[in-house]
């Protein structure tokens, strides 16, 4: 597909796919060679923009599955200035570090800082491991994003509206991700003055969608967060922490959750727990990568283009 | 009648039996491993130190249920000592995986 030939009807064919879980096809498909390993979505730049999400990079792990995360996401941030659309920002959906160690926090911001992108940050679990449990995560990156409580936010983009969630703080004892009454009732006042047809995008670190409830790959109370976006004709929910590409669409609502750029995880029921997947080092790449997002104008899905590092 | 001498050596062999409970019944030891506690429930005499050892190659932590037990992140082969002094029940879980959950039963 050429810009000249990419009319009206062949975007939307590609949203389609990407909305209903042939993103696979599109994903396997699409020129990645000439694109360096991110598949860019088909872009109408005249209506929209693109964004990136980076995820689960684990600066500071050590392990096996990748002794060198520092290196990935070294190479996952250098294809960003690559892309022939430059992406308006990036979002960046938790894990930044392994520890929560000043020193990880420093490296990673020094390599994503060097995209030269506005980067929205939220935490994972890993990233609220200090003894402030989230103090360092809060003053690095929620003050600079006028965060509130743990880490919560919104903003707008091109008349789209992004809301940054923490589901990672606070957990209860059996549970998985949680968000919390006190961010809920943030999250219900925030979208009252929002028209319905404006595009949601919600990020988080867990997904919001209960991927496998044995391995707590879910949010409690993500069903209360989904109610109150009900009214909205697009929404798109962007998650991390699973390292691996899952994606749902339920009505107006799409789930998708990105690849880490440092270590993979096993597919649901495919190993005894979800800890770092060790795979052969020539094939590590493959299963690493970032993730492209297109936005049209309208109530369309949004196309989500994951690519790898290979 | 208790004469002096008896209660004095009663009094010593409690002090032994005290001594050698003490340098026997301190230690018990749980593995984390497959993001599961091994074992998932110990019972243990009061004064007893919990060691939880990670032995994933992904940290975990240990929180009280109560709030009073709050480890730091234990990384990899990293451990994490608590002691139990008073009896009771102590359920625990990860603060990074909350799925995860344990119990302590201290009693004497
Ligand atoms: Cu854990």
């Amino acid at each position: 597909m050429t810009q000249d030939t990419h009319d009206r009807r062949t975007v939307l064919e590609c949203m389609v796919w990407a909305g209903t879980g042939l993103l696979w096809t599109i994903a396997g498909g699409v020129p990645q060679s000439s694109l360096l390993g991110i598949g860019e979505a088909n872009a109408q730049a005249a209506t929209g923009f693109n964004f990136l999400q980076i995820s689960d990079s684990h600066i500071g792990f050590k392990q096996a599955a990748n002794p060198n995360p520092l290196g990935t996401l070294q190479e996952a941030v250098g294809k960003v200035g690559t892309l022939t659309t430059r992406p308006a920002f990036m979002i960046h959906t938790g894990d930044i570090s392994h520890l929560s160690r000043p020193a990880e926090f420093d490296d990673a911001e020094k390599i994503i800082s060097s995209a030269k992108l506005d980067v929205h940050y939220v935490p994972g679990e890993h990233d609220i491991v200090d003894e402030g449990r989230g103090a360092d995560y809060m003053n690095r990156f929620g003050k600079k994003l006028q965060a509130q409580g743990t880490g919560w936010y919104s903003f707008d983009h091109a008349g789209v509206h992004f809301v940054g969630l923490v589901n990672v703080a606070d957990l209860k004892a059996g549970g998985m991700g949680s968000l919390g009454a006190a961010q809920l009732a943030w999250l219900a006042d925030d979208l009252k003055s929002k028209s319905s047809s404006t595009p949601l995008v919600i990020f988080a670190h867990i997904p919001l969608w209960t991927v496998n409830a044995d391995w707590g790959w879910g949010t409690d109370d993500a069903t209360q967060a989904l109610d109150l976006v009900k009214r909205f004709g697009s929404v798109t929910v962007l998650n991390g922490h699973i390292h691996q590409i899952m994606q749902k669409v339920e009505g107006a609502v799409t789930f998708h959750t990105a690849r880490s750029t440092a270590f993979p995880q096993p597919a649901p029921g495919t190993a005894p727990s979800p800890g770092p997947l060790k795979v052969p080092d020539d094939k590590l790449r493959s299963v690493l990568g970032i993730t492209s997002i297109a936005v049209r104008q309208g109530t369309q899905p949004l196309a989500v283009i994951d690519g790898t590092l290979a | 009648m208790i004469d002096r001498r008896s209660l004095c050596a009663a009094g010593a062999i409690l002090t032994l039996v005290l001594l050698s409970q003490q340098a026997r019944a301190d230690e018990a030891a749980v593995k984390i491993d497959n993001f599961t506690f091994i074992p998932e429930t110990i019972t243990v005499k009061p004064g007893t130190v919990v060691k939880w050892t990670n032995e994933d190659d992904i940290p975990h932590s240990i929180v009280g249920t109560d709030g009073k037990i709050h480890s730091k992140a234990i990384d990899t082969n990293e451990d994490f000592s608590f002691t139990f002094s008073e009896p009771g029940t102590y359920n625990y879980f990860c603060g990074l995986h909350p799925h995860m959950k344990g119990k302590i039963i201290v009693a004497p």
